[in-house]
């Protein structure tokens, strides 16, 4: 075990995965950072110093800067993977999928099913969300709830650095496209990861990060933390708290959930996106659906209100969910009838 | 053609006006009290000067997440601009936008933007809108070098030929989009304007860092932009940035002397002072005059940023729609 920050694993499972297998290449915007600049390649190395010492390391035909194009970027992480590579392919921030939704929803995430099942498309698209910077409405955004809903991609956010080092690499040994979401608050946490140059975390399967009989609360990434520390207030009062990190919103791992509720009968989904069509959405339906018997309480779910991410530290901090409002959510949710 | 003594005091006041507008926030946000990114503007003010003076309100443009300069030069409060990277909800956006989002419709201004080339189409729609309006008036996007590189800029710049849109396609080369290099990115070999011809626009290409370039190319662009059918053009200039691409930006890429050398031989503002006064059009007393005028401005500006309301939680939730 090794104790490293959260964008450390993800450059350390880049490099390792870059060494064990050629057909790894990496792509996006300033990733090398300098390229035809007095300062020269790496000069600075990408904005969240997730590829420094690559280029140096793999060369210019395996770390590709590229112009600010991120619709060509997704469409070249297509024609690569098509051709027998297995890219990772970059975007600044999630926010900037915008420019490149034809790409990741019409191009990678349907080859395989409108080909007939013929052909992979082993592309791992890697994109810094969240909020938490007053980086305002197009810097600042959760863009799961959009992803998770088009057949044909995986999508994972992890919360710890243990876990981005097992999911990074189970995301680029896998063949189908995965949308990896790394939440920008957590770039600087530090955690104990493994060593293992194989050590991998299959998708589909939580993480149960704070076990209790009370209430089930499930959430991912940054927000996962607001939960656990929730969870620890509650448990000093005898309230336990069962804790369930997603690590991956597609494929979801219904069983973890619905058996959590079964015990607790009370659910509050944690989600950092907008209520409307929302992960949180998702799971309560899921749970009252396939858990009702069990629910003592109707499930709950902590969003952020239906707007866009204002700018002002008072707005954005009002417009976040924080564990104050997930503290009354699970208040809310034990104090029925 | 030769400004007037009363344009030339003006372009000076508004090129200074940005200039301590950015250099007091480089100042004031190291102290940690502005929230956000803010990408500042120094060393380009010539451009967003020599463009806008010859706009009225009904003449729109479109700026980039580099805006305080277009957004100033286009007429935006001064108080409110400074209101609104402060975050107050007093601010010309209710700090709901923030720098990278100031916008004044009523001034002509369409926005900052913080998506790199997203300000290219949103020009030639008020282009075409300025052409059915039949008026003379004008659409303007600014784009630097890391935007040129869009396919949203591709796009627009053949939609504004074919639309014979009013629409003129300013690019800012200030050498850097971000941490890289226009020569690298820019695919041919760094020369944007060739780029735009190619879409089949008549093109200009002019000195950024010096105003009376900017302003006299901008005369013969929108001479030939504001002829009803002629459709869009597109201008290159080349220009300086002098701080970081961020606030924070440790610049490493950078050569050795570089910022000491663009601040001493590519100043916009050193240039118009000395060539008006070495051509005997205006004083070093007029000039200064305005510079502790300016200065004052900008110090009324942070103290009113300072003093005004803060938003609360409940505005969040306003302005989503107009009826819902
Ligand atoms: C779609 C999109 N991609 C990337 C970014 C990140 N980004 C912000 S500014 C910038 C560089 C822009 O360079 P240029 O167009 O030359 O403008 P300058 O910063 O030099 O004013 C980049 C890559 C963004 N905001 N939006
Ligand atoms: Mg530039």
């Amino acid at each position: 075990m090794a104790k490293m920050m959260y964008r450390d694993a993800v450059l350390t499972t880049i490099a390792e995965e870059m060494e064990r297998d050629e057909n790894v290449v990496m792509l996006g915007e300033d990733i090398v950072g300098g390229m035809g600049t007095a300062g020269g390649p790496e000069a600075i190395g990408g904005i969240w110093s997730t590829s420094t010492g690559l280029f140096g390391k793999f060369g210019a035909d395996r770390v590709i800067d590229t112009p600010i194009s991120e619709s060509a970027i997704m469409g070249a992480a297509a024609g690569l993977a098509l051709s027998g590579k297995r890219p990772i392919a970059e975007l600044m921030f999630a926010d900037f999928i915008g420019v490149s939704l034809d790409q990741i929803w019409n191009q990678i995430a349907k080859f395989r099913y409108m080909f007939g099942g013929k052909t992979k498309c082993p592309a791992v698209l890697r994109m810094a969300y969240g909020a938490g910077y007053n980086a305002a409405a197009q810097h600042s955004q959760a863009v799961h709830q959009i992803l998770t809903g088009m057949p044909g991609l995986k999508v994972v956010m992890p919360s710890t650095p243990a876990d981005v080092k097992g999911l990074l690499r189970t995301a680029i040994r896998d063949d189908d496209p995965v949308v990896f979401l790394e939440h920008k608050a957590l770039y600087g946490m530090k955690g104990e990861v493994p060593d293992d140059p194989d050590y991998m975390i299959p998708f589909g399967h939580a993480r149960l990060s704070r076990a209790g009989q009370d209430v089930t609360i499930v959430s991912t990434g940054l927000l996962l933390g607001f939960c656990e520390s929730v969870a620890d207030k509650l448990a000093a009062e005898g309230i336990g708290c069962d804790v369930i990190d997603l690590r991956t919103t597609s494929p979801l791992d219904e069983e973890a959930i619905l058996d959590s509720v079964e015990v607790t009968g009370r659910l509050v989904v944690v989600d950092e996106a907008p209520p409307r069509c929302s992960l949180g959405a998702d799971i309560c339906a899921l749970v009252a659906e396939k858990a009702f018997a069990s629910l003592k309480a109707p499930p709950l779910s902590v969003n952020p209100p239906h707007t866009p991410i204002p700018f002002a530290r008072e707005l954005e901090s009002a417009y976040l969910p924080s564990a104050d409002k997930i503290e009354a959510a699970v208040r809310k949710v034990l104090s029925y009838r | 053609m030769q400004l007037s003594r009363d344009a030339l005091l003006r372009a000076y006041r508004q090129m200074k006006v940005i200039r301590e507008f950015e250099e007091r926030l480089h100042v004031d946000i190291q102290t940690g009290e502005i929230a956000g990114f803010t990408h500042l503007y120094c060393g380009q003010e010539a451009v967003a000067v020599g463009v806008c003076e010859h706009l009225s309100v009904e003449d729109k443009i479109v700026s980039t997440h580099r805006g305080h300069g277009h957004c100033l030069a286009k007429g935006c409060d001064v108080n409110g601009m400074m209101k609104e990277i402060w975050g107050s909800r007093e601010g010309l956006c209710k700090g709901k936008g923030g720098s990278m989002h100031i916008a004044d419709v009523d001034k002509g201004m369409l926005g900052a933007n913080g998506i790199v080339g997203a300000g290219a189409p949103i020009a030639v729609g008020a282009g075409i809108a300025a052409k059915i309006d039949g008026k003379g008036h004008v659409a303007i996007t600014f784009s630097g070098d890391g935007a040129c590189n869009q396919g949203t800029t591709f796009e627009a710049m053949n939609m504004a030929v074919v639309t014979k849109a009013a629409t003129i396609f300013v690019f800012e080369n200030n050498h850097y989009s971000e941490h890289t290099g226009y020569k690298y990115a820019v695919g041919t070999n760094g020369d944007i304007a060739s780029r735009a011809e190619a879409f089949g626009m008549k093109v200009w290409r002019g000195d950024g860092t010096d105003f009376f370039s900017v302003y006299e190319t901008m005369r013969e662009v929108l001479e030939y932009v504001r002829v009803p059918g002629n459709g869009p053009a597109a201008v290159e200039f080349d220009t300086e940035r002098f701080f970081g691409h961020f606030e924070g930006d440790p610049q490493r890429y950078r050569g050795p002397g570089e910022i000491d050398r663009i601040r001493a031989e590519r100043d916009c503002i050193k240039k118009f002072r000395d060539s008006v006064t070495q051509a005997k059009l205006l004083s070093g007393a007029d000039l200064d005059a305005i510079d502790a005028e300016v200065l004052e401005a900008i110090e009324e500006s942070v103290r009113q940023a300072k003093a005004a309301d803060r938003p609360t939680a409940e505005d969040v939730l306003t302005d989503v729609y107009i009826s819902y």
